[in-house]
This record gives structure tokens, sequence and C-alpha cells, in this order.
């Protein structure tokens, strides 16, 4: 193997890599890349009950267009998308930036502390949420009766439910998300810092003209990170469905719908069709964020 | 194509350059010098005045984030009848049920929750261990080698991470069921051994974390790679190895939809499942609710990952800022 190298970011082009990389991509290739041509495959067929598996085309994604199931609950996690991902992100940001900023007294009990939910399963996080948004024993219940007044049942209609669960997705990631920016900014050398103060730039100008530039590559990631989360919605709605089932019905989200069109409804091939342009319009989003967010430079 | 954990040109990409990937635009981000030095990391704090207002601030996201906790706590004392008659954030008056909750948590349907938990142990053992060792070797592979196909397999990989885990799910399920793995522990373990963020992150850091000229010394002492893998490089990635464990344990504890859809058998549940299972009882008819089971065994869930997150901070708090997610 050895053999004089002049530069050492050049490096002799050899199928040595393959051994550390193979394993990694068999296990991809089965997990990944065959699942995604099986679907494809799937989505072309359809099964009847006379005639058995026949070759359909394009068939179930026309279907699929004019299904108004798929497109509301493509309309709840669109919605879910622009209201939640924003806060959540926001807020993440400020508290790194108010981490990052050293002024806070007892910064890493705050670094800790708000990243603890991510260690949290989905399913402990929304049992616990789900019971104390309970009416009747839950938080909900306890505030209604100690100040004698009726809150709205936080699942009781689409918009609060979309809402609670926006919540619940919120108080799971928001330190996930803060701990990503927090990395980011950790490695922004000081001495930018210092040239801005001395060219007397304050606080909130150091903020937007130095940190927000510097972390544009992790805000992208999160980002996108989210945007994937979102339209992939299926644990906590499904979770908090036995509390709810007239509002969270099995198709309130397309991964929901998809799951219960497959797994209730035998229709392996139609939920197969759901699912791969849910993934087509998550790439395209996730492309879109991309560009956008790296095109000035 | 979409590729969301692409290095950004233009953002700091220090080490990248010797990896081989994308030149353009190393150099154009403000002359700015390369944050590879120890330096660079530290937080910058000369001479800052503590405000107390933005410690307040930030102490309410900190009181949002734990309430749920305490919440937890608390509630795990309490009987089934003191969960519906008391107080949501306060104890049960004289009624202290921790240790009956814990023991009925244990014994309850013959034990079926140490099952789970053992379950749980097995799936995260080999699960995230497996994926933890295959992305290691991927990634220091596609860091520190030059091979043909290397560019494709970041394009194709990158490219998956943005296919939604539901159009994967049922595919998947189908295919293990006709080579018979569902209701089988490998239908959870396999899929789990696949991690791309694991590969992106030790892939990021063994670029910067491993200085070529080490790895030609040892080649010219004719070590062969794997040697040379084990004793120079894994020591010096071992802060990325347990950021990239950790966050794929969290992953393979708190994996739902996936045991979800291939397991039929509850002795095969993992501990999410068979908690949402133990919660949904109280719906179905003629069964009792137990509720106090399901908050006691929702504490036993989360402490394992709580405390490993809280003892091995050093570790994935540097492994995360040294050369994960920062790009």
């Amino acid at each position: 193997m050895a053999e004089p190298i002049a530069a050492t970011t050049v490096r002799r082009r050899s199928w040595a890599g393959w051994k550390f990389v193979g394993p990694f991509m068999g296990v991809f290739a089965l997990v990944f890349l065959a699942p995604i041509a099986y679907s494809i495959y799937l989505s072309l067929f359809r099964n009847r009950l006379i005639g058995g598996n026949s070759f359909v085309g394009l068939d179930n994604y026309t279907q699929a267009i004019q299904d108004s199931v798929f497109w509301s609950g493509f309309g709840r996690v669109a919605l879910f998308l622009v209201v939640q991902v924003p806060i959540m992100l926001f807020l993440a940001l400020l508290v790194a930036l108010a981490i990052d900023s050293g002024r806070l007294y007892g910064k890493a009990f705050f670094r800790v502390a708000i990243f603890l939910p991510y260690a949290v399963p989905a399913v402990v996080a929304t049992l616990m949420w789900g019971f104390m948004y309970g009416t009747q024993f839950g938080l909900v219940g306890n505030i209604n009766e100690a100040l004698n007044i009726t809150l709205p049942n936080p699942l009781g209609s689409g918009n609060l439910a979309l809402a609670s669960i926006g919540n619940i997705v919120t108080w799971e990631f928001v330190g996930y998300n803060m701990l990503i920016f927090y990395s980011a900014l950790r490695v922004v050398p000081a001495s930018l810092y210092e040239s801005a103060e001395i060219d007397g730039a304050g606080p909130f100008r150091i903020i937007t003209a130095i940190k927000l530039p510097a972390i544009r590559g992790a805000l992208v990631i999160a980002t996108i990170f989210s945007v994937i989360g979102s339209f992939q919605l299926f644990n906590e709605p499904a979770i908090l469905r036995p509390l709810a089932r007239n509002v969270l019905t099995t198709g309130y989200t397309p991964n929901m719908y998809a799951y219960s069109l497959s797994f209730s409804g035998q229709q392996y091939n139609y939920a197969a069709t759901v699912a791969i342009i849910m993934g087509l319009i998550t790439m395209v989003i996730a492309y879109v964020v991309q560009l956008r967010g790296t095109k000035e430079n | 194509m979409a590729t969301p954990v692409q290095p950004h040109p233009g953002q700091s990409s220090s080490g990248q350059s010797s990896s081989g990937q994308s030149s353009s635009g190393q150099s154009s981000s403000s002359g700015r010098t390369k944050p590879t030095s120890r330096v660079a990391m530290k937080p910058y704090r000369r001479g800052r005045r503590r405000s107390t207002v933005l410690t307040l601030l930030t102490a309410l996201v900190a009181i949002y984030s734990l309430i749920p906790l305490i919440w937890l706590v608390i509630n795990a004392t309490k009987t089934q009848e003191g969960l519906l008659s008391s107080f949501g954030l306060w104890f049960d008056d004289g009624k202290f049920a921790l240790w009956s909750n814990l023991r009925q948590t244990f014994s309850y349907d013959d034990g079926v929750f140490v099952r789970w938990l053992g379950n749980t142990v097995l799936y995260v053992v080999v699960g995230a261990g497996g994926a933890t060792l295959l992305s290691t070797l991927a990634g220091y592979g596609l860091a520190k080698f030059n091979f043909p196909g290397r560019r494709a397999v970041f394009a194709v990989v990158i490219g998956a991470v943005a296919v939604p885990g539901t159009a994967l799910a049922v595919p998947t399920f189908l295919m293990f069921s006709k080579m018979g793995l569902t209701n089988t522990p490998w239908s959870v373990i396999i899929p789990s051994l696949v991690s791309p963020f694991g590969l992106y992150l030790m892939w990021t850091f063994s670029a910067q974390a491993i200085p070529d000229e080490m790895l030609e010394a040892a080649r010219m002492d004719g070590a062969g790679e794997f040697r040379t893998f084990f004793r120079i490089s894994v020591p010096l990635l071992s802060p990325g190895i347990v950021t990239a464990l950790l966050f794929n344990m969290v992953v393979t504890w708190n994996n739902y939809f996936l045991p979800l859809i291939m397991l039929k058998d509850p002795d095969w549940y993992p501990l999410t499942i068979g908690l949402n299972s133990w919660n949904e009882q109280a719906q179905t008819a003629g069964s009792e609710a137990v509720f106090n089971l399901v908050i006691t065994g929702s504490l036993l869930t989360i402490l394992p990952l709580l405390a490993a997150f809280l003892l091995l901070q050093r570790y994935w708090q540097s492994g995360l800022a040294a050369g994960s997610v920062k790009e």
C-alpha cells in the first residue's frame, strides 16, 4: 500500500475504501433502495378480486391526485409545517443565541434541561401530554376546576387538536434544534466578534451580521429535517387518537392514511402510491429550501 | 436531487477540502480562519455582564421543557384512583404509591414489562450498536479513501434521507413478510442498522479528526487498513463514536412506527409499543384502566436515556461541536 506521497490531500484511487463502505451500503441497499424500488413497482399495479394483480400504469396516481382524503391530510400537515416549524425553530434559535451570548446564569443547566425532552420517546411524550390535556382529570381539568372556568378541550376540534399536536412536537424538538444551532455557534471564531466590537457593532448587529450568516448551514439543515418530520407526522396523532377518534380520523395525516390503507384496508398498492407522492413532494420542498438557503453567498 | 446534508459552499467546512468534496466556494467566507483549533471552540465570554432578564426568559423555556417530566415523576407516585382525584402537579395527600406502582409494573400480566424491557435492550444493543459500527466504518471510508463510486455513494445516501419513512415502511413490511422476517426481532433490528445521520456525522468527524499524515505513516510502516483503523483512527474518533451511538440509541430506544407494523406478538414488543397497548387497554370494554402503570412504565422507559445523556455530556457535546452538524 505504501507509496511516496507528495501532497497528503491527493490519495491514490483504489478499491480499498469499499472494505469500509461496503457493509453499510449492503444493508442500506436492503432497507432503503430495495423498498423504494418495490414501492414504485407496487404503485404501478392494482390487486383486484377478479383478475388478480394487474399492471395499471399511473392509474393509482390519478386516483390519489383526485383523492380528497389524501389532500385534506396533506393540507393539515402543510398548515402544521408553516405554523409549527417556524415557531419551533425561532424559539430554538433564541435559546441558542441566549446560551451562546455568555450572559446567562447557569447556562450549562439550561442547555441540558431544554435538550432533555429529545431523549423522551414520542410515545411517552404523547402519553404524558395526552394525560395533561385531559379535561376531566388532566391539568386542563385541574385548571378548569380551580378557576371555575371551562377551557376548550385541547383535542376538541380540528384546529385545536392540530395546535395541541404542534405543542407536543415543539416540546420534543426545541432542544434538539437548539443544540444544532448552539453547536454551530460555538465554532464561530471569537476574533470575528472582537473585530466587530472594535468597529462599534452592538449585540444585535453582531447577531444579524455575524452569527446568523455563520450558522446558515445549520439553519438550512434544521429546516429541512423539520419539513421532512412534518410531512411524516404520524406518532403523535396516532397515539392521541383513542382520546379523540372523531377529530383524529384515520386520514388525519397522509402518513396515517397510508398506514390505515395498508394495514386496515390491505390496499398495499394504493398505500405505496400515497407514500411515493408524499416522498416526491418532500424531496422537492427540501430541495427548494436548500437552494434558497444557500443561494446568496 | 434533494441533498439535505451536503456541506454548503461558503460555510465553514474546515477539513472538508482534504476529503475531496466540492472545492467551490471554500475560500469565499470573508477570510475566516479555519476553526479547527481548540481555541476557536472556547465560548467567547470576555468581560460579559450576566443578564437577569435574559436568564428569566430562558428559564421560561426550561420550565416548559421540564414541566411534563416533573408531572411524570409526581404522577408515578399515585394510585389509579389518586390520578383521577388529585391535582396533577402535586402529590396525592397521604398516599405515596411509587413502590407499589413499581412492583405492579414489573409483575402485571406475568411480568410482560420485563420482557419488553429486555426486547428494547436487545434492539438497542444490536441495532444501535451495529448502526454505529457500520456508519463509523463507512464514514471513515468516505472521508479517508478515494475509491470508484465514492461520489455515487454520497449522492444515493443523501437522496434517500429525504424519502419519508412510511414510503419505506409498507414495502419493507411486505418484503420482510415474504422473507419470513416479520414478527421476529430481525424485522426491527435490520432497518435500525442504517443511520444516514450517523454516517454523515462520522464522515465529517473523520475528515477533521484524523490527519492524513498519520494514516500515510501507518501505511508506510506496512500496517493493514483495518489495523490502522482500529489502532490509530478509532481512538481519535471516540467523541464522534459516542455521539453517534447516543443518537442511534435514542432513535432505536424510541422507535415506534417500525415495530408497530412489523410485530404482532406482544412477546416481541419493545417498551414503546407495550406502553401504548397498556394505555389503549382502557378503551377496550371489559379491561381495567391501568394509567398508573402506564405512567410508572413511562418513567422507567425514559430514565436510562436521560441518565446516558447526563453522564456522557462531555462526549456528545464536544462530538457535536467538533464536526457534526455545523455545516
